[in-house]
Order: C-alpha cells, then sequence, then structure tokens
C-alpha cells in the first residue's frame, strides 16, 4: 500500500544527495529557525501563551530524519515538537494557528504548543509527558506490522527521556517483535536545566540498545545530511522486515529550556554553538556554498522568502477565531456527549 | 438457552468482535498461553491465531502505550490488565494518553481501545490484588467505565464496549467468573449507559454496582416480607443512566447506594450528589452510601469480610434506613 513518496527522494540512501532535495531540507531548516524566533517574539508580546519548549539549534535532527519519511509513515514527539511536528507536516499556518489557540489549529486550539497533531501525514503528537511518545510510537509500529505494510515509525525522544523506564520497555518490545520502529534520541545534552552528565550513567546514550539487540549508531546531530543518511539506512532496514535500529543524535539546545526558566549554562558554551563553526543551518548554507549547489545570494533570498511565509502564518493566525466556547465537550468522546 | 459462565461470555464475546471486525486484536500478559490466567481468552488462538492474540512481557506502560499507537493507526485493541492493580503501571498512557487524545487532537484521532481488567476483593489475595478503581477512572474525563456483575451482562457490555469509539474500561470482577446463567443462543450487545432494574420493589432503592448487585438482591430477598427494596445494577458508571435512578427513587423516596470500593470520595457520593440535584424533591429521607472501608484490602478472612459490605450489613443498613 506505499503510497506517493511527498519528501523528494524520501527513504533513498544516496552518498550523492540531489539539488532538490537539499533545497527542501535547507529551506525546512530555516523555516523551523525562523518560525521559533517568532514564537519567541510573540510569547514575550503576549500574543503566544502558556509554556513554548524552542527547538532552536535542533533543526538538522528534524528535518533530516523527515526527509526519509514518506507521508503515511509514523512519527512521535515530546515536549519540544514543533520542529517534529513542521518537519513532517509542513504546515506553517495550521502550526502558528496552534500555537495561538485558534480553531484553525492544527488540534483546534484543544492542544497548544506540546499537542499538536496531524492525522493526514502521520504526526500522532508533540506529548506533554517525557517519553510520553515511545508507547504510541510502539503501537503505529505494531499497527503496521499487523497489517502488513512497508510504513515505518520514527519516535523522536530526548536524553531526558532516555532515562524512563518505558523506552527500555518499549526497546526490548520493538526487538522482540521485529517493529518498524526508529528509536531517534535526541541529546540536546540538557534536560530542563540538568546535563546529561548528571543524568546519565554512560556517555553515550545509543549502546544501551546493544543490550536488547537493536542495532544502533550516534550521528552529528549538527550535520543535517549525516542524520539523513543514518536514519535513511535505519528505515530501509524497517522498511525491509529487519526491525528496530536506535539512533542517538548529537545536537545542542540554543534556548532556555522553556520561556519561565532561565538559562545558566555558560555564556562561552553557548555562544560557539550559535557560531559557525557548530550552528547547523549555517554549517549547512557554508557546504552548499562550498560545493556550488546554491549561491550566497540564492539562499539571501531563500531567507526573505520563509520571513514572508512566517509572516503570512502569523497573519493567518491572527485573523482565525478562537475556539466558541459551546464547543468545549467536542472530542471527550467521539460523539461529543456531556455525561 | 443455554447454560454460560461469566469467563465463557467474556471469551465468546471476544471472538465474536474479532471475527466481525479484523482490526480487533487482545494484548496483555500470558493471554496467549492457554486462554491466560483466568481463561478469559480461550478460543482466540484456534480462530484469530497469535497475530491477533498478543501475549506480551510484564511491561503495562509499554503495551497500553502501544494500544494507544495502534488505535490511532486504525486499529482497536483489546487489553487485558491480570489485576486492576496492575494498570497502576500505565497511569500514563492510560490517563494522560489514551483519554486525551482525541480532545487534544481536536477529534482528528479516534481512541477504540477497550480495557478489560478484573477487580475486586474476596479471595483473600490482599491490598494489592484486590483494589477497585472505578472512582479514579470515571473521575478522568474521556473515559467509559462498565461493570458488568451478570453473564449477560459480561458478554452484552463487553461487545458494546469493543464497538465503541472511545476508551472503555470494563471492569471484570474474578468472584463471578465461574457463576453460570441461562442465557440465549447467538449474539446480542448491552448498550453503555443504561442501568438495569434487577428487582423491583416499592420501599428503597438500592444502587448496587458490580458484585453488589448479588449481594444486594440477598439481602433484598431477606427482607421480603418486610421491606419492600428495588434493586438497580447502573451496569455503566460513566455515563451513568440517571433516568433509571431517578425513576426509582421517585417511587420510593428512599436511595441507599452500595459499593465495594472504599467509601470516601467515591461514586456513591457522586450518585447521591446526582439525586440531590435533581431529584430533591423525591427524597423523603437523607440518600446514604454503604460501602468499603476506607483502609487498604486485608489479607485475613476476619478482616477482609470486615471491609466490606456483605449481605447481612446491607440488610441492616436498609433496616435503619427505613426504621423496620
Amino acid at each position: 500500500m506505499a503510497k506517493k513518496n511527498q519528501s523528494p527522494n524520501a527513504g533513498v540512501v544516496a552518498a550523492e544527495v540531489p539539488k532538490e532535495l537539499k533545497l527542501h531540507m535547507l529551506r525546512q531548516m530555516i523555516s523551523l529557525r525562523r518560525f521559533e524566533e517568532e514564537v519567541k517574539r510573540l510569547y514575550c508580546a503576549g500574543e503566544i501563551t502558556g509554556a513554548i519548549h524552542l527547538y532552536v539549534g535542533q533543526e538538522a535532527v528534524a528535518v533530516g530524519a523527515c526527509a526519509c519519511l514518506r507521508d503515511d509513515d509514523y512519527a512521535t514527539s515530546g515536549h519540544r515538537p514543533h520542529g517534529h511536528c513542521l518537519a513532517k507536516v509542513f504546515d506553517l499556518n495550521r502550526t502558528m494557528a496552534e500555537m495561538m489557540g485558534r480553531e484553525t489549529g492544527l488540534s483546534r486550539g484543544r492542544g497548544g504548543s506540546m499537542h499538536q497533531f496531524d492525522k493526514a501525514k502521520g504526526f500522532l503528537g508533540g506529548n506533554g509527558i517525557v517519553a510520553g511518545g515511545v508507547g504510541i510510537a510502539l503501537g503505529a509500529a505494531f499497527a503496521s506490522k499487523y497489517r502488513g505494510t512497508d510504513q515505518v515509525t520514527v519516535c523522536f525522544f530526548s536524553d531526558g527521556a532516555s532515562n524512563q523506564g518505558v523506552v527500555h520497555e518499549a526497546m526490548n518490545i520493538a526487538s522482540l517483535w521485529k517493529l518498524p520502529v526508529i528509536w531517534l534520541c535526541e541529546n540536546n545534552q540538557i534536560a530542563a536545566t540538568t546535563t546529561v552528565a548528571r543524568s546519565t550513567c554512560t556517555p553515550d546514550i545509543a549502546p544501551r540498545a546493544e543490550a536488547y539487540c537493536i542495532p544502533w549508531a550516534i550521528c552529528d546531530g549538527n550535520a543535517v545530511l549525516d542524520v539523513y543518511r543514518t536514519v535513511g539506512e535505519a528505515v530501509a532496514r524497517a522498511r525491509r522486515g529487519e526491525g528496530s535500529t536506535f539512533i542517538e543524535c548529537k545536537t545542542y539546545r540554543l534556548e532556555p529550556h522553556c520561556g519561565i526558566i532561565a538559562d545558566q549554562r555558560p555564556k562561552e558554551e553557548l555562544a560557539l554553538w550559535r557560531s559557525p563553526k557548530k550552528d547547523c543551518i549555517k554549517r549547512f548554507e557554508a557546504l552548499l556554498v562550498g560545493d556550488k549547489t546554491f549561491t550566497p545570494q540564492e539562499i539571501e533570498a531563500m531567507h526573505r522568502r520563509v520571513e514572508q511565509e512566517i509572516a503570512g502564518a502569523v497573519e493567518f493566525a491572527r485573523k482565525s477565531s478562537f475556539p466558541a466556547p459551546e464547543t468545549l465537550y467536542d472530542n471527550v468522546w467521539a460523539e461529543g456527549a456531556k455525561s | 438457552m443455554r447454560k454460560l459462565t461469566y469467563a465463557a461470555a467474556i471469551c465468546e464475546a471476544q471472538c465474536e468482535e474479532m471475527a466481525r471486525d479484523d482490526r480487533v486484536f487482545v494484548v496483555g500478559e500470558d493471554v496467549d498461553i492457554a486462554g491466560g490466567v483466568y481463561k478469559l481468552t480461550c478460543g482466540i488462538r484456534e480462530k484469530f491465531g497469535e497475530k491477533r492474540l498478543v501475549g506480551t512481557p510484564i511491561s503495562e506502560e509499554a503495551f497500553c502505550g502501544l494500544a494507544v499507537g495502534a488505535a490511532m493507526a486504525g486499529l482497536r485493541p483489546i487489553v487485558e490488565i491480570m489485576y486492576i492493580d496492575f494498570i497502576l503501571m500505565a497511569m500514563d498512557p492510560v490517563v494522560n494518553q489514551m483519554a486525551k487524545v482525541q480532545f487534544m487532537s481536536g477529534g482528528q484521532f479516534r481512541m477504540p481501545v477497550t480495557i478489560r481488567a478484573q477487580a475486586g476483593a474476596g479471595t483473600a489475595e490482599a491490598a494489592q490484588h484486590s483494589q477497585s478503581f472505578e472512582a479514579w477512572f470515571a473521575h478522568t474525563p474521556g473515559f467509559k467505565v462498565c461493570m458488568p456483575a451478570t453473564v449477560y451482562d459480561a458478554k452484552g457490555l463487553l461487545k458494546s464496549a469493543i464497538r465503541d469509539d472511545n476508551p472503555v474500561l470494563v471492569i471484570e470482577n474474578r468472584v463471578l467468573f465461574f457463576d453460570e446463567e441461562e442465557v440465549p443462543e447467538g449474539e446480542w450487545t448491552v448498550p453503555l449507559g443504561k442501568a438495569d432494574v434487577a428487582r423491583e420493589g416499592k420501599d428503597i432503592t438500592l444502587v448496587a454496582t458490580g458484585i453488589m448487585r448479588r449481594k444486594a438482591l440477598a439481602a433484598a430477598k431477606a427482607l421480603e416480607g418486610k421491606v419492600s427494596v428495588e434493586v438497580i445494577d447502573p451496569r455503566t458508571i460513566v455515563p451513568l443512566d440517571m433516568e433509571t435512578i431517578l425513576a426509582s427513587v421517585g417511587k420510593t423516596g428512599r436511595l441507599l447506594v452500595v459499593h465495594e470500593s472504599p467509601t470516601r470520595n467515591g461514586i456513591g457520593a457522586e450518585i447521591v450528589r446526582r439525586v440531590v440535584a435533581e431529584g430533591f424533591d423525591y427524597l423523603d429521607a437523607p440518600p446514604k452510601v454503604f460501602a468499603g472501608s476506607d483502609t487498604p484490602i486485608p489479607f485475613s478472612s476476619t478482616l477482609e469480610k470486615a471491609a466490606l459490605p456483605q449481605e447481612e450489613t446491607i440488610v441492616r443498613a436498609v433496616k435503619e434506613m427505613v426504621g423496620a
């Protein structure tokens, strides 16, 4: 039942990545970054409320991984889901409308920042509970195998989530039943304010998968093509019915944990990760200019185009209505009834 | 008509629904080995194979989460929780995910998960194998909760639960598993949200849930000639059939709610609240709750018996209320 690939060259493992795909990935990465910068601005201005966990700095992971997926593949995420949602669904308008609690949002304003869903594109949600998406990913992969399709599921979770028991329960089951799920541990080196060094007894997280007979890899999470190739191989394995893979992407969260928690990491460390040497977007742009895929002018034009699209998304959200109070009970049950 | 046990009714309901819809599968601990620890999945393996009868490791959080994800991907899982006490290992997938996804996703996803969990005391299994959690789940928006107390309802409610697009917790009672009843041939369903008038009477209404239906009926029989007792079994806790309860209280003027789970903040309190709010004028006496003690379930038989409403203590509570 394989459907048409929506992402350019989805699932292809290629040493030579086509220009069209590089364009797709760069455009998505810039969009994710600008989206989050705009969310931060709107949050500070009081137009977005609640808890916001920004994805700034980690764009290469979501974009590189989702470039390997088809629309009918599944992805789950955690409490920092804007990037995964955009990379899988890529609907700036409805994602921004959800951030602003509007009826036109992906979840009709019922979910907000942490609970964006899109059934049509297989995005099974952000999640307010750290590791809450892990069992859900297991179930989506189970459903693909049950139906005999070649769909795969990518479970995005964090270094913080890796210490939850359910991750270990789920790895055991995924390995036992050869389920087509990719455990994508995004190690941004900190969970809220606790660093990996203070939370995790091993220097790397991925080797834990070995205890469950799951092949694993560690990749540079700030190098989008590295993520793309590593996830691409895992996706191909899963589609062939060879089961689960664990991938740890080493990356860095450039913003504080969320809007209200101050960041106490050293300024020099933050500056380093924001520098052209480390920043995933600057690195990818330098690579693409260096190999003459794009000119600096073309990249500049892309930034301007994304800028306009983000402005359009904010405009779309602002013009959209808030949910009507009389719809409060909608979808508590399928039939929407009060008890 | 034919004779069927409560346990066999559960097996039969699942087999019928699995034949009707190939998206339905059963997942849980030991379910695939000889019909499970309590023989509630007998016959499924022979008819549908291991693909649709999935025995799991002891990992409640993972397999309840699996049910959520599988439902989001279009399947209709039946989750067996061997003892309801063990569902506490899975409160995140069950309460944070399963109950909320339909709402949080703006209705994009449905959550047709049936959780079958056996609950209750009376078998000397002590505090971690005897609990009753219906009030907890009734308190969580998103769930439907039912408690079949007869063989007929065990099959009929379970079939309705499996066909429902919402998460439904079906609380079974192991003391009833070997109960045998005359039932019809073939299929039937019992709608969720419809109470059963188990016995008609005119002096007092006993609303009795789960196994308390049986004890309330025994108490009503013991009181024959002295007090005319009406026994209502709500069958479904959420949604609650207030119409039937109010009609009964309108007739008798007195309400006593009997349940096995602890009294404090229990479903009895909720039923009394609603009767007071919606039918205060019907009441000739203060409505009351007679329920389990506010203690963990003890092991020793004298204490376990003392912790739960019994036929004779229900008789006493009724007599106090009617002044008999």
